[in-house]
C-alpha cells in the first residue's frame, strides 16, 4: 500500500523536491497529488525577466509538462488553491471542494509580492511581479500606455523596469535609498549600474517615498512624501517579497516571518515539511532560488526515508539579468571594522570588483562590469580558503602559466572540479565534466537535461558552454572507453598499432580485410594515419600510398587558401651562406615568389607558387645543394639553434653544431605529427628549446634533455626527462625518445599530450632506465631514416609522380 | 547538345587520385576511384573555393583539403552537416580513355 503525498503549491520548491525524490528512484513509495494556485504546470518563475524583456516566451520557461505529470503518476490540480489543512483528519481541502487525505505532507506555497498600503494600491494598473499573469498584465499594458513606475530598485525591479522599457515604455524606477540593490551592491557598483541603466534609457528618483498612487478606477500617477508627484499608466511594486504562510498558520503550525521548519526541512508536525520561499529556516528567509533547491535536496531525503540529509542554511550570490549589465555580488560585500577590502576601479572601463577579507578568508564580493571570476570567489567564499598565498594577485582573477590569450576556455578548465558553476541548481564542474564524459553529451541542450546547469537563470550558460567544448576538445584522454579511429572502424589506434606489429600487417588492403574495415578504401582521417602506422612499422618494406597523403605532403608544399603552395628549403640549424642566399633570391626571381619571409624556426618561407612550377623551382634548389624541408609535413620540421659559444658571451656548448648534427639525424623523418627540436647554448634559452618536443639546454656540465613541449594552440612547457655529458649520448637519446614517439603516439597526437597519456614515467623506464632498449630505439630510428633520408623534392624534380604537378588544358 | 571529348588516358590518373583539367572557363578535377568509375567535378568547394583535386579521395567522395569538407562526388552535394553545391559532368571510360560531357557555349552568329 502506497503513502500518500500531497503538494501544496505547484512552483520551482515543491516540484523540485519531487523530482530530488525521484532522482533517489524512491518515487514509488507515494501516490503524489499536487495542488497549484495558477493555471499552468510548473514553471521557471526566475526567467519571467527575460519574457518580459522578450528574450524567452512562456513556452521556453515551462519547466514540467502536463505529459511529465502523467509519466510520474502524479495527480495534479491546477487554478485549485488549497484552502484549509485539517491535521487532526490528515487531509487537505481545495477551493474547488476537493478532499485529499495524505500521510505526508509539504507545503510550497511560496510568497507574494508586498504591496505598500498606502492609499490607492488597490487601483487598476498597480501589481507586483510574480507569476505569467504580471508579466502578462505588463505586456497588453506597455502595448496601450505609456508611462510606467516601478517602486523598488532591488534585483526585481531594475528586471521588472528593464522589461518593460525593452517593450517600449517609458520607466522610471522609485527607490527608497540612495543606493541600487543596496542588498547585493555597495555604492561604486551601485553607481556604476545606475549609469549603464540611464544610459540605456530608464529614469530614476532616487530616496523617494511613495505616499499614495493617485487615481480614480484606474492609477494616473503616483505621489511622494515631499509633495511632489509623477505620471503613471502602470505601477509595478518590486520592494520585497512576503512568505505565503496563512494556510499553515490558520492549522495550527508553527509560524514566524515564515512556516518554521528544522534542518530536516519538517515543520512543527512532524508529518508535514515545507520548503521554498515560504519558510523561515534558523530566522533566515530566502528569496533566491539556490537555497530553495538544496532544501529540495534534503526534503526529498527525509521523503525517502533516508533521512540523512541536512539544510545547515545558504551563503547566496546574486546575478542581474539585464543582457549587457554583467553584474555579480555575494556574502557579505560591505566591511565592517577591522575587515580588509581590495579593490579595482576601472571606471572608464566600467570595471569595479571588491573583495572583503577577513582573516585572511574572503567575505564577500560584488563585481561590475567582469564577473568572470564570480564563480572562483564564490568558491573560495564558502571554502574559507586561506587567500594569503595569492592575494597579491586575486583581484586579477584566476589566471595560471600558459593561459595567456586563452579566455574563458582556459579560465573554466583551471577551475577545480568542485567549483560550482550553476548557482542555481548547485552544479559543479565535476558534476558537468562527469556527465559528458559518461554520458557522451554533446550539446549544452543535453547537459542541461542531464545535469541542470544552466537551465534555471541561465546566467552561467557560457561557463557551461565552455566547459562543453574543453571537455569534448580533450579527445582521447578525456574519453573513459575506447574511441574507434574513425567512422570507418570500431578498432582503436592503439589496436591498430598492435595489430600492424603482432600480425605483420604490411599493406593497406592486407589491413582492411584483417581488421574488416567498414568502407572500401577508408576515409580521409584513417588513411593518412594507416599510411603513417605502416610506414613507421615496416620503413625497409612498406609501398608509401601518396593517395593517403594529405595534399601538403603529397605535393612536398604547403597549400594556402588560394591553391598556391609554399616553400621551405631546409637549412641545417638555422645556418646559410651568402651563396645559399643568392640561389634561393635567383629561384625566387625566376618563378616570381611574391613573398618571402623567415619563419619562427629559422627558415626561408617562399609563398604564392603555383602547383606546376613546384619541380622546376625544386630542381633548381636541388642543384644549389638545398634538400626539402618538410615544413608541411607531419614529419621532422626544424632545429632552431641560438649563437653558441663560439660568439655567445654566455654560450656554455656548440650549440649551433649540435642542432645541424640533430638536423642531420632527424630530417626527412615521418612522425604522428610535427615535430620540432631546438638547442639553447645557455640557459637563457634563446631557442626557446623548453617549448619544443626535443629540446637540449647546453649547461657548463654538458647537456638538459627537455621533451613534450609545444608553443601552439595550447602552451606547454617541457618535462626534463634527464642530464648527459656528451654531444653523442644527445644524439642517442634524441633518436630513441623520436623513435619511441614514432612508434607509440597516435596519428596526430603531438609531443605534448603523448607525454601526458602515457606519462613521463613511462619515457623514462624506456630511455633511462633500460640502455638496451634505449639503443635499439636508436638502431631502429636510423635504420627507419636510410629509407626517409631521401629528398622528395629532388625526386619530384626527376620526374617522380609527375602527373600530380601536370594539368591537362583543354581548349574549350 | 554537348559533346563527350576525350580528355586523357585512364592509367594517367592514380587510383584514389586525380587530375586537373583546364577549360576556357573552369578548372575540371577528374577522380578515379578503386573501382575505376571516373568522376569530374568542378575544381572548386563549395564552401571557400578549395581545389577539391587536391583532396583525399575515398569511396564516391573527396575530402576538401583546405577545411574538411566532404563532397559526394556523384551528385556534388556536401556531405555531413555542411550544406553546397559543386558542379559535376558525367564522366566515362571507354577503350582505357576518360571521356568527359561539358556544358557547350552556344556560338553566337
Amino acid at each position: 500500500m502506497k503513502e500518500k503525498l500531497v503538494l501544496i503549491g505547484n512552483g520551482m520548491a515543491g516540484i523540485r523536491t519531487l523530482e530530488e525524490l525521484f532522482k533517489l528512484e524512491e518515487a514509488d513509495k507515494y501516490e503524489i497529488t499536487v495542488f497549484g494556485d495558477e493555471p499552468h504546470p510548473n514553471y521557471n518563475r526566475i526567467m519571467l525577466s527575460p519574457v518580459l524583456a522578450g528574450e524567452k516566451t512562456i513556452d521556453d520557461i515551462i519547466l514540467n509538462s502536463h505529459e511529465w505529470y502523467a509519466e510520474n503518476c502524479i495527480t495534479l490540480h491546477t487554478g485549485d488553491p488549497v484552502v484549509e489543512i485539517d491535521r487532526v483528519g490528515r487531509q487537505v481541502k481545495s477551493a474547488a471542494g476537493k478532499s485529499v487525505a495524505y500521510d505526508r505532507l509539504l507545503i510550497a506555497t511560496g510568497s507574494t509580492p508586498f504591496i505598500i498600503p498606502v492609499p490607492g494600491s488597490d487601483l487598476d494598473g498597480v501589481i507586483g511581479f510574480r507569476d505569467i499573469k504580471d508579466v502578462e498584465i505588463m505586456l497588453e499594458t506597455a502595448s496601450n500606455y505609456k508611462k510606467a513606475v516601478v517602486i523598488g530598485g532591488g534585483l526585481l525591479g531594475l528586471e521588472a523596469a528593464n522589461g518593460l522599457m525593452k517593450n517600449g515604455m517609458d520607466v522610471t524606477v522609485v527607490h527608497l535609498m540612495d543606493i541600487l540593490m543596496e542588498r547585493q551592491l555597495d555604492k561604486p557598483a551601485a553607481n556604476l549600474l545606475k549609469a549603464s541603466l540611464e544610459q540605456k534609457g530608464m529614469n530614476f528618483l532616487m530616496e523617494a517615498q511613495t505616499a499614495s498612487i493617485v487615481g480614480e478606477k484606474r492609477v494616473t500617477g503616483v505621489k511622494f512624501a515631499g509633495g511632489s508627484n509623477i505620471d503613471a499608466d502602470l505601477v509595478v511594486m518590486a520592494v520585497g517579497i512576503r512568505p505565503s504562510f496563512a494556510l499553515a498558520e490558520q492549522a495550527g503550525i508553527h509560524c514566524e516571518r515564515g512556516i518554521v521548519v528544522n534542518d530536516t526541512m519538517q515543520t512543527f508536525d512532524p508529518k508535514i515539511y515545507a520548503v521554498g520561499e515560504c519558510v523561515q529556516h534558523r530566522g533566515n528567509c530566502y528569496g533566491l532560488v539556490a537555497p530553495l533547491f538544496e532544501q529540495a535536496k534534503v526534503c526529498a531525503n527525509h521523503l525517502a526515508h533516508l533521512g540523512y540529509g541536512r539544510y545547515e542554511g545558504s551563503v547566496t550570490s546574486t546575478k542581474l539579468k539585464v543582457t549587457g549589465i554583467d553584474l555579480f555580488s555575494a556574502g557579505e560585500f560591505n566591511e565592517e571594522e577591522g575587515d580588509e577590502t581590495l579593490v579595482m576601479q576601472d571606471p572608464a572601463q566600467g570595471v569595479y570588483k571588491k573583495l572583503v577579507i577577513r582573516d585572511n578568508q574572503i567575505k564577500g564580493a560584488v563585481m561590475y562590469g567582469d564577473t568572470m571570476d564570480g564563480t572562483w570567489y564564490f568558491q573560495l567564499l564558502r571554502e574559507g580558503t586561506d587567500i594569503s598565498g595569492f592575494r597579491s594577485t586575486i583581484l586579477f582573477g584566476q589566471h595560471d602559466l600558459g593561459d595567456a590569450g586563452h579566455g574563458d576556455g582556459a579560465r573554466v578548465a583551471n577551475l577545480s572540479d568542485d567549483a560550482e558553476i550553476c548557482g542555481c541548481n548547485g552544479v559543479c564542474k565535476g558534476d558537468i565534466v562527469n556527465a559528458i564524459t559518461t554520458k557522451g553529451l554533446f550539446t549544452l541542450d543535453e547537459v542541461r537535461a542531464h545535469t541542470k546547469a544552466s537551465a534555471s537563470c541561465g546566467s552561467c550558460t557560457g561557463l557551461v558552454e565552455s566547459i562543453l567544448a574543453s571537455t569534448v576538445g580533450e579527445g582521447y584522454s578525456a574519453a573513459p572507453s575506447k574511441k574507434p579511429m574513425c567512422g570507418c572502424t570500431e578498432h582503436s589506434h592503439d589496436e591498430v598499432i598492435e595489430a600492424i606489429q603482432n600480425e605483420e600487417l604490411k599493406s593497406m588492403r592486407q589491413l582492411f580485410d584483417y581488421l574488416n574495415w567498414k568502407t572500401p578504401d577508408g576515409c580521409a582521417s584513417c588513411r593518412p594515419a594507416l599510411n603513417y602506422y605502416l610506414l613507421a612499422r615496416w620503413p625497409e618494406e612498406y609501398q608509401d600510398d601518396a593517395q593517403s597523403r594529405f595534399i601538403n605532403e603529397r605535393a612536398h608544399g604547403n597549400i594556402q587558401k588560394d591553391g598556391t603552395y609554399s616553400v621551405v628549403p631546409r637549412m641545417f640549424g638555422g645556418l646559410c651562406t651568402p651563396k645559399d642566399l643568392r640561389a634561393i633570391a635567383d629561384v625566387c626571381d625566376k618563378f616570381d615568389v611574391p613573398e618571402m619571409k623567415v619563419t619562427g624556426g629559422q627558415r626561408i618561407d617562399l609563398f604564392g607558387v603555383k602547383k606546376e612550377d613546384l619541380p622546376p623551382m625544386w630542381k633548381d634548389l636541388s642543384a644549389a645543394g638545398f634538400v626539402s624541408g618538410h615544413a608541411y609535413g607531419k614529419a621532422m620540421r626544424t632545429v632552431k639553434t641560438c649563437a653558441g659559444k663560439t660568439w655567445c658571451r654566455f654560450g656554455t656548448q656548440n650549440s649551433t653544431g649540435l642542432g645541424v648534427q640533430l638536423e642531420e639525424l632527424t630530417w626527412g623523418s615521418w612522425m604522428p605529427h610535427k615535430f620540432k627540436l631546438a638547442v639553447s647554448g645557455c640557459p637563457r634559452n634563446c631557442a626557446e628549446a623548453t617549448i619544443k618536443d626535443f629540446g637540449v639546454v647546453c649547461v657548463d656540465s654538458g647537456y638538459e634533455l627537455h621533451v613534450g613541449g609545444n608553443g601552439g594552440i595550447k602552451v606547454r612547457v617541457t618535462d626534463l626527462l634527464c642530464r648527459v655529458e656528451t654531444e653523442e649520448e644527445v644524439l642517442e637519446y634524441c633518436g630513441a625518445f623520436t623513435q619511441l614517439y614514432r612508434e607509440e603516439a597516435h596519428y596526430l597526437e603531438r609531443t605534448a599530450p603523448w607525454v601526458e597519456r602515457v606519462g613521463l614515467n613511462h619515457i623514462k623506464a624506456c630511455i633511462l632506465e633500460d640502455e638496451a632498449g634505449r639503443k635499439a630505439l636508436h638502431e631502429r630510428f636510423k635504420l627507419g631514416q636510410k629509407y626517409a633520408q631521401i629528398d622528395p623534392w629532388k625526386a619530384r624534380a626527376d620526374g617522380a609522380e609527375a602527373n600530380e604537378f601536370t594539368p591537362i588544358e583543354l581548349a574549350v | 547538345m554537348s559533346e563527350w571529348i576525350e580528355v586523357v588516358e585512364l592509367t594517367q590518373i592514380p587510383v584514389l587520385g586525380s587530375r586537373v583539367i583546364k577549360t576556357r572557363d573552369m578548372d575540371i578535377a577528374v577522380f578515379r576511384g578503386s573501382d575505376d568509375q571516373v568522376y569530374a567535378i568542378r575544381d572548386a568547394c563549395p564552401h571557400k573555393n578549395g581545389p577539391l583535386s587536391q583532396g583525399i579521395m575515398h569511396g564516391s567522395s573527396v575530402t576538401c583539403p583546405l577545411h574538411n569538407w566532404k563532397i559526394d562526388l556523384n551528385s556534388g552535394e556536401a556531405l555531413g552537416p555542411d550544406e553546397g553545391c559543386a558542379n559535376v559532368f558525367p564522366a566515362r571510360v571507354e577503350g582505357g580513355k576518360v571521356l568527359l560531357q561539358l556544358p557547350q557555349v552556344e556560338a553566337v552568329a
